[in-house]
Parts: C-alpha cells; sequence; structure tokens
C-alpha cells in the first residue's frame, strides 16, 4: 500500500466512522448544493422565461418612417436584422380614415398573425379576420353600429382626384373630384382591449390596398422580441443602422418593467444563494467542530507517532473535499430536478440542463466545505498529544 | 555510550517542579525501568524524553544532541525518526485495522509497506489478526499490536508508560517477553511502570520521588524474565 492508497484509506475510514454525523454534513452541503445549482439555473434561465412571459404584454419594440411611411421592403430588411429565435411575432400597421354609415372610422390594415402574437393579450369575440374581406371591430364601433359577429358591413374609402382621374393625391391640379371606393366585409370578430384599439377595424392589408387603391405601406410596425433589455437596445441599433430609413425605438413601459422585474428577481436569487451557502457553511464548521473534538485522542497519537500539522491539515481537509465533493455532486442533479419543478409550476415550462453547472456547483460546494473547516482544523493543530494521551 | 543523557532536567508548573533537576543516562541497547508513586514526576519525564513535551532547564542528549531547546517541528521530527511511544491506553485508531494501525507510523515515518507491517505483527505473535479492529482483540492483543507500531521504523530508543498497566497477568508475561525480545535485538528501552515485578525485570531501575531521581537499582542477575530477583542498590 502507498502513501497515497494509505491516506484515502485513511479518510475514507474515518468518514465511514462517523457515518451519522458525516451524512448531517453531507445532507447540509447537498440542499447549499441544491439551492445553488437550482437558483443558479433559474438566475440564467428566468430572463428567458420571464422574456417569454412578458410578450404577453404587448411589443416590445416599434419602427416607424424616418420621413414619411415605411415600404414593404424596408419593413422586411428591418425585420430581417432581429434573429428569429428571438422575434415572437412582428404587425405592421397601415391606417387609413373610411366611412361606415357615412360616419368616419379609424381603419388599421395588418398581418393578422402577426398583431395576434404582438398582442396576445386581446380579447377576440369569435375568430381573427383570416382572408380578404373578413375584418374585426372594436367593440365601441361593434356597439355604435350595433354588429354582431358574422353580420355584414360596408366600409368607404373617399379618393380625392383631378378632373384627368389621376389618383397621385396632388392638391396642387385643377378641382377635384371626390370619388367613392367601397368594400364588403363579414365581420368575424369583435375586439375587446379596453383601450382605443376598441374604436378601430381591422382588415387584411389586401383589403385595405383595394379600397384605398393605393400601394401598400405602413405608418408603424410593432414587434415583439424575446431578448434582454441590452439585447433589444443592440437589435434597435442594428435596425436604425442596417435600414435608414425607419427609426426603431423601445416600447419603455415594456421593456423597463421587465427590466426592473428582472433585476430584483435575480437579486433575490443571488441574496438566497449566499444566505444558504452560509448557513451550509455553518452547519459543516459546527459538525467538524465536533468530529475535531471526538477525534482528539486520535489526533494527539498520530503527532505522536510523527504527524506534522500539515499532515494533520491534509487528513481533515482530505475529508472535506470528499464531502464538499459529494455533496456538490448530489445538490447539482437536485438542483436541476429543483428548478425545472419551480420552472414548471411557476412558468409552465421546462429548463434545459446546464452541463457546465455540475462542475461549477461541486467546485464551489468543495471551496464552501474547505472554508468551513478551518477553524475546527486549526483547533486540531492545536492539539497538545502529552496532554490528550493522558486524557486531560 | 549513553543514547540518552539527562542533566539537570527540571520542569516547572507555577511553584510546582514536577521534575527537580534530575540527572541520569540511558545507554545503548540498555533496558531501564522507571518507578515511582504517583505524582513522582515519571510520566512528565517521559513526556520529555518522548519529545511530547520541553523542559524548563537542563540539558537532554539524544543519541548527542540536544532536544531541550528544539521547537515543536523539530520535536515532531525527533519523535518521528527516533522513539517509538507505547501507551498504557494502546490509542489504537479504532477504524484502521491491526496491520493499518501499524502501518500509520510507517505512513508519517516514510512509507507504508503493508509487508513488513505484517512481519512486524508476526514478532509480536499477532500473525492470525492482522486484519482485525482493534474492538475485535484483547486488551494483551490490542497492546501487542502498539509495540508492533513502536518498533516498525527501528527507533533509537521505545519509550513504554505503563505498558502493562491495562493488562491481566498472562498478557503481561507476553509484554515482558516482547520487550526482552526486542533487547536481545539490541533496542534501547525506558519502561515506566508501577509494578515493581516488571520493573524489576529491566537491567537498571530508576526510582522517582518528589520529581527528583530517589535511587538507581542494578538488577544484577538480569535474564529479561519475570521472576524473584535480588536487587543491589548502586
Amino acid at each position: 500500500m502507498g502513501k497515497r492508497k494509505m491516506y484515502l484509506r485513511m479518510i475514507t475510514a474515518s468518514l465511514l466512522r462517523r457515518r451519522s454525523r458525516m451524512i448531517i454534513a453531507l445532507l447540509a452541503i447537498a440542499i447549499g448544493a441544491t439551492i445553488l445549482s437550482g437558483l443558479v439555473t433559474i438566475y440564467v434561465d428566468v430572463p428567458r422565461q420571464m422574456g417569454a412571459q412578458f410578450r404577453n404584454y404587448g411589443a416590445n419594440m416599434i419602427f416607424t418612417a424616418t420621413d414619411e411611411s415605411v415600404t414593404e421592403e424596408e419593413a422586411k430588411s428591418a425585420i430581417a436584422v432581429i434573429p428569429d429565435d428571438e422575434l415572437v411575432g412582428a404587425a405592421p400597421y397601415w391606417y387609413e380614415t373610411v366611412r361606415v354609415n357615412d360616419v368616419p372610422v379609424m381603419a388599421a390594415a395588418t398581418d393578422m398573425e402577426g398583431a395576434n402574437a404582438t398582442s396576445p393579450f386581446w380579447d377576440v369575440s369569435g375568430e381573427w379576420p383570416s382572408s380578404d374581406g373578413e375584418i374585426m371591430i372594436g367593440e365601441n364601433v361593434a356597439n355604435t353600429y350595433n354588429l354582431k359577429v358574422g353580420d355584414k358591413m360596408t366600409a368607404t374609402y373617399a379618393s380625392e382626384t383631378d378632373e384627368s382621374g389621376d389618383a397621385s393625391g396632388d392638391a396642387s391640379g385643377d378641382a377635384e373630384v371626390i370619388m367613392d371606393n367601397y368594400l364588403d366585409f363579414t365581420v368575424t370578430g369583435i375586439l375587446d382591449t379596453g383601450g382605443t384599439e376598441e374604436d378601430y377595424i381591422y382588415m387584411s392589408l389586401n383589403d385595405m390596398q383595394t379600397l384605398t387603391g393605393k400601394e401598400i405601406s405602413y405608418d408603424v410596425c410593432e414587434l415583439s422580441v424575446s431578448a434582454t433589455s441590452d439585447e433589444l437596445n443592440r437589435i434597435k441599433d442594428a435596425i436604425n443602422e442596417a435600414v435608414p430609413s425607419v427609426t426603431a425605438r423601445l416600447v419603455k413601459r415594456v421593456t423597463q418593467s421587465e427590466t426592473t422585474v428582472l433585476s430584483k428577481l435575480q437579486a433575490l436569487v443571488l441574496l438566497v444563494t449566499i444566505v444558504v451557502l452560509a448557513l451550509t457553511m455553518i452547519c459543516v464548521a459546527t459538525t467538524m467542530t465536533a468530529v475535531v473534538a471526538e477525534r482528539r485522542k486520535e489526533i494527539g497519537l498520530r503527532k505522536a507517532l510523527g504527524a506534522s500539522n500539515r499532515s494533520i491539515i491534509a487528513e481533515f481537509m482530505g475529508e472535506g473535499i470528499i464531502l464538499g465533493a459529494a455533496g456538490g455532486l448530489i445538490g447539482s442533479i437536485m438542483g436541476f430536478a429543483f428548478a425545472q419543478a419551480v420552472s414548471r409550476s411557476v412558468f409552465n415550462a421546462s429548463i434545459s440542463l446546464m452541463p457546465w453547472l455540475v462542475p461549477v456547483t461541486v467546485i464551489v460546494s468543495v471551496f464552501v466545505t474547505a472554508a468551513a473547516c478551518m477553524i475546527p482544523i486549526r483547533s486540531a493543530t492545536d492539539v497538545d498529544p502529552a496532554l490528550v494521551l493522558k486524557g486531560e | 555510550m549513553s543514547l540518552l543523557e539527562l542533566k539537570n532536567v527540571s520542569k516547572i508548573y507555577g511553584q510546582l517542579r514536577a521534575l527537580d533537576n534530575v540527572n541520569f543516562s540511558v545507554n545503548k541497547g540498555e533496558w531501564v525501568s522507571v518507578m515511582g508513586p504517583s505524582g513522582s514526576g515519571k510520566s512528565t519525564m517521559m513526556n520529555i524524553i518522548g519529545a511530547l513535551d520541553k523542559a524548563s532547564e537542563g540539558e537532554i542528549l539524544l543519541d548527542g544532541e540536544d532536544i531541550a531547546g528544539k521547537n515543536a517541528h523539530t520535536l515532531t521530527d525527533i519523535r518521528r525518526d527516533k522513539i517509538g511511544l507505547i501507551f498504557q491506553q494502546f490509542h489504537l485508531v479504532s477504524y484502521l485495522t491491526a496491520v493499518e494501525n501499524v502501518m500509520l507510523a510507517q505512513y508519517y515515518h516514510s512509507m507504508p509497506d503493508e509487508k513488513e507491517a505484517i512481519e512486524a505483527l508476526k514478532r509480536v505473535g499477532l500473525e492470525d489478526r492482522v486484519h482485525h479492529y482493534p474492538s475485535q482483540l484483547s486488551g494483551g492483543e490490542q497492546q501487542r499490536v502498539c509495540v508492533a507500531r513502536a518498533l516498525i521504523n527501528y527507533p533509537e530508543i521505545i519509550l513504554a508508560d505503563e505498558p502493562t498497566g491495562n493488562l491481566d497477568e498472562a498478557n503481561e508475561e507476553v509484554v515482558v517477553e516482547l520487550f526482552r525480545k526486542l533487547h536481545e535485538d539490541g533496542t534501547t528501552l525506558i519502561v515506566v511502570t508501577h509494578n515493581p515485578e516488571v520493573a524489576e525485570v529491566a537491567q537498571r531501575t530508576i526510582v522517582l520521588r518528589n520529581g527528583k531521581v530517589e535511587r538507581e537499582i542494578i538488577n544484577e542477575n538480569f535474564t529479561g524474565k519475570i521472576k524473584k530477583v535480588t536487587l543491589t542498590e548502586k
């Protein structure tokens, strides 16, 4: 048996000899490591989870035209800047005033799928329009015109033109003639948001083009992006740089509250982790102090046989490191299960295993255990063999 | 030639002189007993000779080197390299087997060697108890493990503090017989004992009283075996 083998034999035999005490210490370390591993997993994963939750509160970025309106091409270029896996939805809006029963109503043309993705909180009675000729109306509009889902309605658009019939909208020409375009729609859904959206009617971009006779262009494009505040700022700058004809801005009330909630949650996670690790240290230190007190005679014997303080430190530290590594390993597995349970119950989503967290948890656990062993080991080196071997 | 020499050694605790100006020497290969009543300074002297404690005054020459003023680190080296200790209460590590307890001394000295440790246990008649834990051994067997542990590193001197104090008569004889064999092999032995029969087996007995050497007794009929012997005062 070599020196290393004898060393391992001594520390493992010593740990096994004091099973009950060591199980308490191991449990303390494992619980600490579980909290550490679990909370770090949540700490890292929570922005993604919370980001997805925050997406329910609407768009967090918009872009508008720098000068007039945004063309389809410009909008596509700007949206292409956003990574696919971060883009939850994009809803371009084209606003025109139309008339219903000769009363002006604001009409918004949009990509319905994108609008649904960016505004998941919209409460629609009936269905979202899925094809041309279908329309969704705000609740106030529905009440004004006594419309229900399935009813027919006609929207009229008054285009201004000159005598020659040129629809350029140039007002500097001769006498203007008002031309009425109209389009019949079927109401598929009534929108209830509690906001100004209830005063609008929503139609497809094609229908708006047909009704107005104009090329598709956008007044504003709402974007829902799943990213942290810093990433959103980077994306905003990238859009502004890539497509100078549009101006991207963050919706501050959404991003600001998201950042505030996340930073407070992360601070709380950090604080809890520190407190739990401190409690782990106290528990391990208490257990090791009791172990040293129990082993005073054995320590005295080892010293009498010629063990240096360094040997005594190496033996106790070896026991601490084994405990720390085992507790860290158990904790990293339990921590993942803990984080998974929290994520499922709070965010209703799974989290993925972060393999790098296993060695990090083990190393931190070993470090915490080693730190906790310092004071008990110090008292072990102070044992006077002449006194303890006489039973004093 | 003296292996160990104490010159005017005192150990003072406040007003108490546990050892008071003690002088004596032990030759290489000699078997010396130290006797005396409780509080006479036997254990204090053993601790000082065994480099477990420091003298307050005087010189302690071990193999020509004064160890009296050495620091704790050097005293540890001396214990490890030159001294084999045997205790009344055995002091075996409970979670190590007999052979591992012997190897423990090797571990701190140089390199554990299981074969050699088993040989040492054979020398003390424990070849069939090698892998037994202390709790599975009788008192006499535990003390024999201690003897094997004390001699495993070939120390200059073996110090035994009341080695038969916790043993019955049969085991006492076994241990004394082991000492006789060690003495035959040239080992220097200092045995502290209350027991006159054990003390009288040695070549010389030093009697302590009140921290002073009261007298030295030479065993002129030394055989190394327990029996009635005639002692002559020096």
